[in-house]
């Protein structure tokens, strides 16, 4: 495996860099001590936030970091671009809420399969979505 | 002028290809990227020199030139050592043209660069194209030879198919699911499908979409679909996602999954050895009485 280092980003701007930013938080997850279940939620998260900025924002890039306060240890991801931002933020978070024919669970859906979830988005100028797992 | 210049390289042709035949080794010695046998390599770059002046010397022909590069192509050599190899030739060309010749002016030097362009260019243009061409040869039979592999139909029994999902689901894999499982159930006159989804490593909301859709087209040219092959984490990262599969039959392995289209095709599997180990043991517990 490679070493992985404390900070890391992997930029989205073709379909196949979904699957290098989801090998990457799968690595790093297995390096913090995420068992498999974890390490699949935290892979799937990425998968959504990586594929809503490659649908809808065409570039951007998903952001890791080892988290480590002496009591827990857990991993942060964030995934930012310069897109076209959200108008309704408070709708794109309802369950089947999609402007693309999706299933519109995915930001719903990334908020339950992690512990914290933070969406910031301006209209015109682009998204940022945080996430954070702990280890338990 | 340039009937000149070309009889000038070919009658000294022997020692043109000799400071050709040393830059080149020159070359290697500073890049060490072919992987081959000095004698190779040597054997090599001779018949290359006498491919590029069989060409020179036919106005531009590139019947030896086609067997070369053919050849080479095949052997997985790189385009590089072509193309370096006429670049050294219209150096050491240009340079030995000049050197032969007297009180060279601006006008001489501009011939001998636009003849030497003339021999070169096209061979280069040549060379490239072939190269190019059996690329695309190659990356067409491996998208197809993907193609095929990235979604199979496989038909287990008269009315029973099986369609086993490794890898990674990107938006064309998903759209060749759907086409191969709609011919598939077709062709094969299925009654019951089985999507095997144990080697996908991740089922975002993406894949389930494209795996629901599937399914309720397969239903809707009246064949059953069954999703099989659920881990365990994948099954809990799909209920935290919310998606909601209570209407669509799942079962966690390949084997349950066949069970139910026995079931639904009023099937059942039998043991025939059953009825004999039977008898087997009563014999046994009797010799030992
Ligand atoms: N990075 C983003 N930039 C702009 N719009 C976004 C972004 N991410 C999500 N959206 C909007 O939010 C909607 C809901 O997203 P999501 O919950 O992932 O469902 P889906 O992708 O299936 O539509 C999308 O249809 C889209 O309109
Ligand atoms: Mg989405």
């Amino acid at each position: 495996m490679m070493d992985i280092q404390f900070q890391s980003f992997i930029p989205i701007k073709k379909e196949w860099d979904i699957v290098a930013a989801r090998q990457q938080g799968r690595d790093m997850s297995k390096q913090i001590g995420f068992g498999s279940v974890d390490q699949a939620r935290i892979a799937t998260a990425i998968s959504e936030l990586a594929r809503n900025i490659y649908l809808y924002a065409e570039q951007g890039k998903i952001c890791f970091e080892i988290l480590d306060d002496m009591e827990h240890k857990g991993i942060k991801i964030i995934a930012k671009d310069d897109g076209p931002g959200i108008p309704d933020v408070g709708k794109v978070m309802e369950d089947g809420y999609t402007t693309s024919g999706g299933l519109g669970a995915g930001l719903p859906g990334i908020k339950r399969l992690m512990d914290y979830f933070d969406i910031v988005s301006e209209e015109g100028k682009g998204t940022e979505v945080t996430v954070q797992k702990w280890l338990r | 002028m340039d009937k000149l210049l070309q009889e000038i390289v070919l009658d000294n042709s022997d020692e043109i290809i000799k400071k050709w035949l040393g830059e080149i080794a020159d070359e290697k010695m500073n890049t060490k990227s072919l992987p081959v046998s000095e004698e190779l390599f040597e054997s090599t770059n001779r018949e290359f020199v006498n491919a590029i002046f069989s060409s020179v010397e036919q106005q531009g022909s590139f019947d030896d030139l086609h067997d070369f590069s053919e050849r080479l192509i095949n052997l997985g050599w790189p385009l590089s050592y072509l193309t370096e190899g006429m670049q050294a030739f219209r150096r050491v060309t240009t340079n030995f043209i000049l050197e032969k010749s007297e009180n060279v002016d601006t006008e001489f030097f501009k011939q001998v660069v636009e003849s030497v362009d003339i021999w070169v260019d096209p061979i280069v243009n040549f060379l490239v194209s072939e190269y190019s061409g059996s690329w695309e040869n190659t990356v067409s039979l491996q998208r197809m030879a993907l193609q095929e592999l990235s979604a199979p139909l496989i038909p287990v029994m008269e009315g029973i198919t099986v369609m086993p999902l490794i890898g990674t689901i990107d938006t064309e894999r998903a759209k060749l699911i759907m086409e191969n499982l709609l011919d598939g159930v077709m062709k094969h006159n299925a009654e019951v499908v089985l999507i095997d989804i144990t080697g996908v490593p991740v089922v975002d909301t993406m894949v389930a979409h494209h795996i629901i859709q599937a399914a309720e087209a397969v239903r809707l040219i009246g064949a059953d679909c069954i999703l099989v092959g659920i881990r365990p984490e994948i099954a809990q990262t799909i209920v935290n996602l919310g998606i909601d599969l209570s209407n669509f039959p799942t079962k966690s392995s390949l084997q349950k999954g066949f069970r139910s289209a026995l079931e639904i095709t009023d099937r059942k599997v039998i043991d025939l050895k059953k009825d004999e180990k039977k008898i087997e043991k009563i014999l046994d517990s009797i010799d030992k009485e």
